[in-house]
C-alpha cells in the first residue's frame, strides 16, 4: 500500500489548531489551575496564599463527610446505571415486536433525552414533593410516610429516579440500534430448533448486544458521575443531612458555597484520577471479554 | 456597504467621547421579580437625577451566585464597582480587606456628611466594622415573623385576631390545630438557621456564639446551651407526631403555609410579597420568644443584603458611588424602597416619613418587623451573628437538625454535634 505524503508540513498543524487550542484552553488549562489551587490555602478573593504540599488531600481523605460523598456516589451511579440499562433493554426488545406505530413509539421513547438535568430535577420534585406533589398526595394514601425532604433513603430514590428517567431514552436508541444489527437468520435458527423467546434471548440476543451494553455501561457511568449535578441541585441539595451528596456535588459545595478552594480544588483532582483510573480499568479488562461479534 | 463601515467607524470614534462624560459604574445584584424592577427605577432615577454619572445594574442570579461572581471576577481583575451580598457573606466581605473599600470612607471622601445616627440603629451595626465604621450600604434588610391562617385559626377555635406570642404558645396552637382537624399541620418554618437558631438567640438575649457572636473576635458556638436544647426537642417531638412539618433548608415552608397545609409559619418579613398574591386570609405577628429566658423578647437581627464597594478603583468611580449611596439614603427613595419592596426602610427619617403618610395603618404587617428589630437597645446577644464561613456554619447545622427530625439523634446530640463541627470548621477557616 501506498503512503500518501502531505506536501505541506504547516497545515496539518493548521487544521488541528482550533481542537487544539480547545482542548488546551477547555481541558488542560483548567486542570493545571486544580492542581495549582490543590496544593495552596487561599481566601476566597486569592488575596493571601499559602503553598500547604498535600495537606489539603490529606484533610479532604480523613473527611468522613467525604467517604460518605464516595459512597454515596457508588451507590447512586450503580443503581442510575443499572435501571437506565435494564429499563431501556427491556423496553427496546419491546419496541421490536411492535408492528403498527413504530416509529412513534420510538420517538416519544427518545423525547426526554432532550429535557436539561435540572429541568428533568424539576418535574420529579414537582410529581413528589411532600407538600404540592401530585403524586405524593396518593403515595402518602397508600399508607406510605412520604417524605423526601427527611428520608434519605426517600430522597437517593427520587434522584435516582430521575436521573434514570433521563438516560432511558439514550440507551433505548443505542439498544434499538444494537438489536437490528442482530442477524434475523440466528434468531430463526434458534426458533427452528425449539428454543424458547426467553432462551434465545438470553443466549444470542445478549451476548451479541454485549458491544453495545459496554459502550453504554461507560457512558452511563460517566453521566451518572457528572451529568446528574443538575438533577441533584435541583432536587435534594445534597440533603437530607448528607444522603444525596456525591462526589461534584460536594466539589461545588465546597468550592462555591462554603468558598473553601484548596479542599474543593483536591477533590476534583481526585475525581479526575478516579475517572482516569475508571475509564483506563473499563477498556482494559471488561473491552477484553467483550464478545464484538 | 461602505455605509455600515464608515457608521461602524464614527460608532468606534463616539464611545470613548461618550464615557469620558459620563462616568459609569456598575452594580451588580441578585433581585428577581418585583425587588429587581425596584432596582432598575432607582438606577434610572439616580441616572436622570444627574448627568456625571450612570449606574448600571446587572443582575447576577441567586445570592450566593453573585457573591461567586463577585470573587471570580476579582481575581481575574473584572471586580464591579458596587455588589450585593446577602447577610451571610457579610463575614467572607468583611475577612477580604484590601479587596473591598469601607462605605463610610466613600461617603465622607465624596464630600458627604455621613451621620450614623440618622440610620436604624440595629441595621447599621450589623453591617460595621468591631470599631464601628460602616463597611457597606444596608441596601434590603428584612426580619423573621409570625404569619397565621385566619381561615384555619378559625376552625379550631383559636382566637383569629391574637396570633400566638411566645414558642409554648405557639406548640399549643399547632396542637389544636393539628387535633381539631382543621389542618393537618399545625405549624411549619422555613430557615431553622436564621429564624430558629440565629434570631432564636438574639430574641431571647441569648448568647449564639462567644465575642459577641463573632461580632468582637473569632466565635466559638454556644448553641447548645439548654434553652435551645428544650426549644428543638420540642420541634422534633411535633415533627414525629406530625404537628409541626418540615419543608426545607430556605424558604420552601412558604408552601406549605400559602397552600392551607399549615395554620401557622415563622418566615422573612421580605416573603410578605408571596402570602399577599396567594390571596390567603392571613395575619401577622412578631417572632414568637421563649418565656423560659431571661429579658426575653430582646430584638431580632438583620437579615437580607447590603450593597459593597470593591477596592482598587479610580477616585472618579467612587466619588460616584458616594453619590449614588447618598441619593440611595434620601428619604424619598428609601420610602420608595420599603413601600415597594418589603423591605426596611434604613435611615430613621425614612421610617417617620412612612409612619406619618399613614401607611402602617392599612399596612400594619409592615412595621412588625421595624418594631422588632428596634424596640430595645442590642445586647452582645443580639447584634447579629458573625463567622468568616458562615454559610458552612449553616451547612452543618441544617445537616444536623434534618438527621434530628428524621429521628436519628436527639436534639441535645443534634446540637452538639453542631457546635463541635462548627467550632472546628471556625479554626480551620481562621488558620488556627
Amino acid at each position: 500500500m501506498r503512503r500518501t505524503v502531505f506536501p505541506h508540513k504547516l497545515l496539518p498543524w493548521l487544521l488541528l489548531a482550533p481542537q487544539l487550542a480547545i482542548t488546551l484552553i477547555f481541558f488542560y488549562w483548567p486542570a493545571a489551575q486544580a492542581f495549582r489551587q490543590s496544593v495552596l490555602r487561599e481566601d476566597p478573593f486569592g488575596l493571601s496564599s499559602q503553598f500547604v504540599g498535600l495537606a489539603n488531600f490529606r484533610k479532604v481523605l480523613n473527611d468522613p463527610a467525604y467517604l460518605n460523598a464516595l459512597q454515596v456516589t457508588v451507590v447512586f451511579s450503580v443503581l442510575v446505571a443499572f435501571f437506565a440499562l435494564g429499563i431501556a433493554l427491556f423496553l427496546a426488545v419491546q419496541a421490536e415486536k411492535i408492528i403498527r406505530g413504530k416509529g412513534l413509539y420510538r420517538t416519544m421513547m427518545i423525547w426526554p433525552y432532550a429535557v436539561a438535568p435540572a429541568i428533568a430535577g424539576m418535574l420529579w420534585l414537582f410529581m413528589f414533593n411532600p407538600s404540592f406533589g401530585t403524586l405524593a398526595w396518593p403515595l402518602r394514601q397508600l399508607g406510605i410516610n412520604w417524605n423526601p425532604l427527611l428520608d434519605g433513603e426517600q430522597a437517593m430514590a427520587l434522584v435516582v429516579a430521575a436521573a434514570t428517567w433521563k438516560q432511558i431514552s439514550y440507551n433505548f436508541l443505542f439498544f434499538v440500534a444494537g438489536l437490528q444489527a442482530i442477524p434475523k437468520s440466528l434468531l430463526e435458527a434458534a426458533a427452528i430448533d425449539g428454543a424458547s423467546r426467553r432462551h434465545a434471548f438470553w443466549t444470542i440476543v445478549f451476548p451479541l448486544l454485549a458491544p453495545t451494553t459496554f459502550f453504554l455501561l461507560v457512558v452511563n457511568t460517566v453521566y451518572a458521575l457528572f451529568d446528574t449535578f443538575g438533577i441533584i441541585h435541583a432536587v435534594t441539595g445534597g440533603g437530607p443531612g448528607r444522603s444525596t451528596e456525591t462526589l461534584v456535588y460536594k466539589v461545588y459545595n465546597d468550592g462555591f458555597v462554603n468558598l473553601i478552594m484548596g479542599d474543593s480544588a483536591a477533590q476534583s483532582v481526585i475525581l479526575m484520577v478516579i475517572v482516569i483510573a475508571l475509564t483506563a480499568f473499563q477498556f482494559r479488562f471488561i473491552e477484553k471479554r467483550v464478545h464484538y461479534g | 456597504m461602505m455605509k455600515t463601515v464608515n457608521l461602524w467607524a464614527l460608532g468606534l470614534i463616539a464611545l470613548p467621547m461618550s464615557a469620558q462624560a459620563q462616568t459609569e459604574i456598575s452594580w451588580w445584584h441578585a433581585m428577581t421579580g418585583a425587588n429587581s424592577e425596584v432596582v432598575e427605577k432607582i438606577a434610572s432615577d439616580f441616572n436622570a437625577s444627574q448627568s456625571e454619572y450612570k449606574v448600571m445594574p446587572v443582575f447576577k442570579g441567586t445570592y450566593p451566585e453573585t457573591l461567586n461572581a463577585g470573587i471570580a471576577a476579582f481575581r481575574a481583575g473584572q471586580a464591579p464597582d458596587i455588589i450585593q451580598v446577602f447577610d451571610v457573606g457579610t463575614g467572607v466581605m468583611m475577612g477580604a480587606q484590601g479587596a473591598i473599600k469601607p462605605v463610610a470612607e466613600v461617603l465622607s471622601e465624596a464630600g458627604f456628611e455621613f451621620d450614623k445616627s440618622q440610620y436604624l440603629p440595629g441595621i447599621v451595626g450589623y453591617y460595621s466594622s468591631p470599631e464601628g465604621e460602616m463597611l457597606s450600604f444596608p441596601y434590603n434588610s428584612s426580619s423573621p415573623i409570625l404569619y397565621y391562617n385566619k381561615d384555619i385559626f378559625e376552625k379550631a377555635g383559636l382566637d383569629v385576631n391574637t396570633p400566638p406570642t411566645t414558642w409554648a404558645e405557639v406548640w399549643a396552637a399547632a396542637r389544636q390545630i393539628k387535633e381539631s382537624g382543621a389542618a393537618t399541620c399545625g405549624y411549619t418554618s422555613t430557615w431553622l438557621t436564621w429564624i430558629h437558631t440565629e434570631n432564636f438567640a438574639a430574641w431571647n438575649n441569648l448568647s449564639w456564639a462567644s465575642n459577641e457572636n463573632g461580632l468582637a473576635g473569632n466565635p466559638e458556638l454556644a448553641i447548645n446551651a439548654p434553652n435551645f436544647v428544650n426549644h428543638f426537642q420540642t420541634l422534633a417531638d411535633l415533627a414525629k407526631e406530625g404537628v409541626f412539618v418540615y419543608g426545607g433548608r430556605t424558604s420552601e415552608a412558604k408552601q406549605n403555609f400559602t397552600s392551607g397545609e399549615c395554620g401557622i409559619l415563622t418566615e422573612s418579613s421580605g416573603g410578605l410579597g408571596d402570602i399577599v398574591k396567594s390571596g390567603m386570609n392571613y395575619g401577622i405577628g412578631q417572632l414568637p420568644y421563649d418565656d423560659t429566658a431571661e429579658g426575653a423578647p430582646q430584638n431580632t437581627t438583620p437579615g437580607g443584603a447590603s450593597l459593597w464597594v470593591m477596592g482598587g478603583k479610580s477616585d472618579e468611580v467612587y466619588k460616584g458611588v458616594g453619590t449614588f449611596f447618598n441619593y440611595l439614603s434620601q428619604t424619598e427613595v428609601q420610602q420608595y424602597l420599603h413601600e415597594q419592596s418589603g423591605y426596611l426602610p434604613v435611615t430613621l427619617a425614612a421610617y417617620e416619613a412612612t409612619k406619618a403618610s399613614g401607611f402602617y395603618e392599612t399596612n400594619p404587617a409592615r412595621e412588625v418587623p421595624i418594631l422588632q428589630m428596634s424596640g430595645k437597645a442590642p445586647t452582645a446577644n443580639s447584634k447579629g451573628v458573625r463567622a468568616p464561613n458562615l454559610p458552612q456554619l449553616r451547612d452543618i447545622q441544617n445537616e444536623e437538625y434534618e438527621n434530628m427530625l428524621s429521628g436519628q439523634q436527639t436534639a441535645e446530640q443534634a446540637l452538639n454535634n453542631a457546635v463541635e463541627r462548627g467550632n472546628a470548621a471556625i479554626r480551620e477557616a481562621t488558620g488556627g
